[in-house]
């Protein structure tokens, strides 16, 4: 079963095709631009190709013939929660009043809009135990350094400045250091224990008085649930500083335990992951940002509030971070993530959540057959499985397996993350996969560790039939060639 | 599958302690058939009259037409569902595509590169702060108030975080920045980088001069080029020739749904010298395993999964989809439509601002303006918008909204979709508001 059509001519660029002229009649043709400008104000040339409708469309029909998605085939990529995306959510946020309503529209001729956002935002607040959601991070990470925000101004409001540290542990995703680094604070790495947890005896040692905000994800990265959350929680609260929840993982408990709950004050949500938003190939996020009562005030703006029977969107919030974009949020996916919150309600979530909990610890068992599971106990929603014992015996690699996996009509785990785990494999199911499906991948990797103690080779070179081999990274990196140019006349 | 794991409940696989168990019912939207979430949802659309209205309304969000072309393409399951490239050998299509949008970027603006998109214009701008503050050392930004509101908030926010300083330069009588202020700013204080946007938020063409260029090299600054308005690099000069090295911008023009603000797509375009410094994914070009020709995202040692909090940016998701959109609506209109389109945008722009000054308004400024012009109203724009609305015109914003000064001043957009019986409705409104007001 190859992963696509093992067509390996390379495709021209756009800039390779087309001839000058060949334009395809979308407007009319319009005046000299010199009529209306100085000479000096406008451009000499536009090096752009002209190219036919048909042209542009068979070239990017051709593109996304080579481009794996959720639809194509199962996708564990551990962390990223590639679940089905629902086609009706796009078609709702493809309804004209939806998708052609401009941002500066005033409130009461934006009501629907508002109101989307507004059952949105306390639909995800009940659902996670926050007080309020802002709507307005375009991504995870936008929320993270919002919420760092929040926490920074908070902090400077009660005259406690000297807080300047954040606590991450050493599963954490790469975004919660790199956001606290984009707001001055300095990061303590906590290491795990030995069953992959973070310890509350730990945390009381780092904490202090230069605290500001502990960020955890829970279940953490190993797909392990953190029991002792709320010793943790109490320690740094004790200590004066704040709890994150970094939701990418929320799809493991959302309908089933809540944040709020857990003693977190601050939490976003990827609603590209756990709310069927389809990720479009790296976007565009959506990244609702959640906090508890004390922190409202904080929130970026502009926030929706209710009005009796109106919605407005309310910017006079004289302590809040300001905005963190150009609009109000990338209400498009507000629409889809509404959409997929009435396609299942609280008990429809709740059973998500179990279901993707099954089919992680379906998978957890029949992988541990064949291959190191170094935490080899009930999982949440992903697992990790180490390729370490079979590098020692036979040479072959996580990247080995992620790549003969492509061969196999599979996209590849998440590999070498968590950094904690040695040729880490992360893999995450979702509870949209049948079992049919896990079952095939479990086969297919169950071939793929055989042939790497009988024929590595064939692994080494792997993939095979995709359209090109193995890529030269190092090369991409030390002679970068980010752009195509024109060849000189 | 439950024997296969050893349990005999789905509960048992997600217990939790006591504490955290749900102790009261959750308050979410109610399930249903999906028949009839549609119809709902439907509903709740008709409720945004906006998009009925005759509207002039611009400010870094413009109605363009988009060919159905592009949601055919780029709806197709294979691109919208994929995750981020990171595996090369199944992802060299949406690969392929981001280089052809870095293309594109790079050529429209005459830098030398550019990235594989950032969250928006404003984003853009900060990110763009961010690259000259790590470049100099120095914590002071220099921007032009011409520049968007909104970029210039979310710049102050992100700046926060960082303990930097921004100052702003003041706008000149004719509506464009104070270059002499620029200047005298320039040399009192030691800036990372200084911004300006052309067009500006009141749609002038507002470049650095020669005089400002010279200031700028002589005290080390990055300047920044802020583009809201994407089209204008069809026609306009590129920001390369009037000295930017970074050039911040907004390509929701380029076939992205207004969809009430978001999701856009930001774009930073740098020189070689920043090429270490340029937040988010890049795409570059490579060989594979048998001497092919093959795409992959490169200079990861930049981005936050491998450096952490050395990292410069924690940017991760990013635009991909809507660079996407973007790409195929410029692969799509071509040089020649492109052209046509930024002229038309001027050109009924031209009609526009001929209209309301025929009707009474003044136009406040002298500068030659891309496709959005201010009009004085000679009282509060926001009765004036108001009174147009009721008629079923969104005549523009309210610039008193942000510039106390420019309170009887409204900014209109008119684009290649505004046509001359819009415009008329506008004129003819705007004067019998006026009129009525000068009777009183």
């Amino acid at each position: 079963m190859p992963a696509q059509s093992s067509d390996r001519t390379l495709s021209p660029l756009i800039f390779e095709m087309g001839q000058d002229g060949r334009a395809n009649a979308y407007v009319e043709r319009g005046k000299p631009l010199e009529s209306f400008f100085p000479k000096d104000a406008l451009r000499d040339d536009l090096p752009l190709p002209d190219n036919t409708e048909l042209d542009v469309v068979r070239h990017y029909t051709r593109l996304s013939q080579r481009t794996f998605g959720i639809d194509m085939g199962f996708y564990p990529l551990g962390s990223c929660t590639m679940k089905y995306n629902p086609k009706i959510n796009d078609a709702l946020a493809g309804l004209r009043e939806f998708a052609e309503l401009h941002p500066f529209v005033p409130d009461e001729l934006a009501q629907g809009a508002l109101q989307v956002m507004y059952e949105l935002e306390r639909s995800l607040s009940s659902l996670f135990g926050m007080e309020a959601f802002s709507l307005n991070p375009a991504a995870g990470a936008q929320a993270e350094l919002a919420a760092l925000l929040v926490s920074k101004k908070y902090f400077r409001d009660r005259g406690e400045t000297r807080r300047n540290k954040v606590i991450v542990p050493d599963t954490a995703h790469g975004t919660n250091p790199a956001s606290a680094a984009m707001c001055g604070y300095s990061v303590i790495s906590l290491r795990s224990d030995a069953r992959g947890r973070v310890d509350p005896a730990e945390i009381r040692r780092v904490v202090g008085a230069d605290t500001a905000v502990c960020m955890m994800t829970n279940p953490n990265t190993l797909g392990l649930f953190e029991e002792r959350i709320h010793e943790i929680a109490d320690a740094v609260h004790e200590a004066g500083g704040l709890m994150y929840y970094d939701g990418a993982n929320a799809n493991a408990l959302m309908g089933n335990a809540r944040p709020g709950d857990m003693g977190f004050d601050l939490m976003h949500l990827n609603t590209h992951k756990t709310f069927t938003i389809p990720h479009g190939g790296g976007g565009a996020g959506h990244g609702p940002l959640g906090v508890a009562k004390h922190l409202v005030e904080y929130l970026p703006v502009p926030y929706v509030v209710r009005d009796g029977d109106w919605f407005r969107l309310d910017f006079d919030r004289p302590k809040s971070i300001g905005p963190v974009r150009s609009f109000w949020s990338n209400f498009a996916h507000a629409v889809r993530a509404l959409a997929y919150l009435y396609a299942n309600g609280a008990e429809g979530l709740a059973r998500v959540s179990q279901y993707a909990v099954l089919n992680a610890n379906y998978l957890r068992v029949k992988v541990a057959e064949f291959l190191e599971t170094p935490y080899a106990e009930i999982c949440r929603h992903e697992f990790v499985a180490s390729a370490q014992p079979l590098k020692k015996e036979t040479g072959v690699r996580a990247l080995d397996i992620a790549k003969a996996l492509l061969d196999r009509g599979f996209m590849a785990p998440t590999v070498y993350f968590p950094l904690i785990v040695p040729e880490c494999l992360m893999i995450e199911p979702t509870e949209t996969e049948s079992k049919e499906t896990l079952d095939e991948f479990v086969e297919a990797l169950r071939e793929i560790v055989a042939a790497a103690k009988s024929n590595p080779q064939e692994l080494f070179e792997a993939p095979v039939t995709t359209v090109v081999g193995r890529v030269d990274e190092t090369r991409a990196a030390r002679q970068p060639d980010l752009r195509w140019r024109p060849k000189p006349a | 599958m439950l024997d296969a794991i050893g349990v005999e409940s789905p509960d048992a696989l997600l217990a939790v302690p006591d504490a955290l168990k749900l102790r009261e019912p959750l308050d979410v939207v109610p399930a249903l058939p999906e028949y009839q979430i549609r119809r709902r949802l439907e509903g709740v659309a008709k409720r945004n009259g906006g998009v009925d209205a005759i509207s002039f309304l611009g400010g870094g969000a413009y109605r363009h037409y988009a060919p159905p072309a592009i949601s055919a393409l780029a709806m197709r399951g294979e691109f919208l569902t994929a995750y981020t490239p990171y595996q090369a050998e199944v992802s060299q299509g949406y690969l392929q595509a981001i280089y052809e949008w870095q293309t594109y970027i790079s050529l429209l603006t005459g830098m030398d590169l550019a990235d594989a998109s950032v969250y928006d214009g404003a984003t853009a701008l900060a990110e763009s702060a961010i690259m000259a503050i790590n470049a100099t050392g120095r914590q002071r930004f220099l921007v032009s108030r011409a520049v968007h509101p909104n970029y210039r908030a979310v710049l102050t926010t992100y700046c926060d975080g960082l303990d930097v300083a921004v100052d702003e330069i003041p706008i000149a009588k004719n509506g464009t920045t104070d270059l002499a202020a620029l200047a005298e700013a320039l040399s009192s204080h030691e800036y990372a980088g200084v911004a300006l946007q052309s067009p500006n938020f009141f749609g002038n063409v507002d470049t650095f001069d020669a005089a400002a260029r010279d200031a700028i090299s002589k005290h080390g600054v990055v300047p920044i080029a802020v583009v809201a308005e994407a089209l204008s690099l069809a026609a306009l000069a590129a920001p390369a020739s009037w000295g930017a090295k970074i050039v911040a911008g907004e390509a929701q023009s380029f076939g992205v749904p207004l969809a009430y603000g978001g999701p856009y797509v930001g774009f930073i375009a740098t020189v070689e010298e920043h090429i270490r410094r340029i937040p988010g994914r890049l795409v570059g070009k490579t060989v594979d395993n048998a001497g092919r020709a093959a795409y992959v995202l490169t200079l990861q040692a930049r981005e936050q999964h491998i450096r952490r909090e050395r990292a410069l940016s924690n940017i991760c998701t990013n635009q991909a989809h809507c660079a996407l959109i973007a790409t195929i609506y410029l692969a799509l209109v071509g040089k020649t439509g492109l052209r046509d389109i930024a002229a038309l945008n001027v050109e009924r722009s031209r009609e526009l601002a001929t209209a309301v000054a025929n009707a009474g308004a003044r136009l406040p400024f002298s500068a030659p303006f891309f496709n959005e012009v201010v009009a004085d109203v000679g009282r509060p724009a926001a009765e004036v918008l108001g009174e147009l609305q009721k008629r079923g015109i969104l005549g523009g914003l309210d610039l008193g909204r942000w510039y106390p000064e420019y309170a009887n001043c409204m900014l209109m957009a008119a684009t290649e979709l505004t046509t001359t019986r819009e415009i008329d409705a506008l004129a003819s409104n705007l004067k019998e508001s006026m009129r009525a007001r000068a009777v009183v």
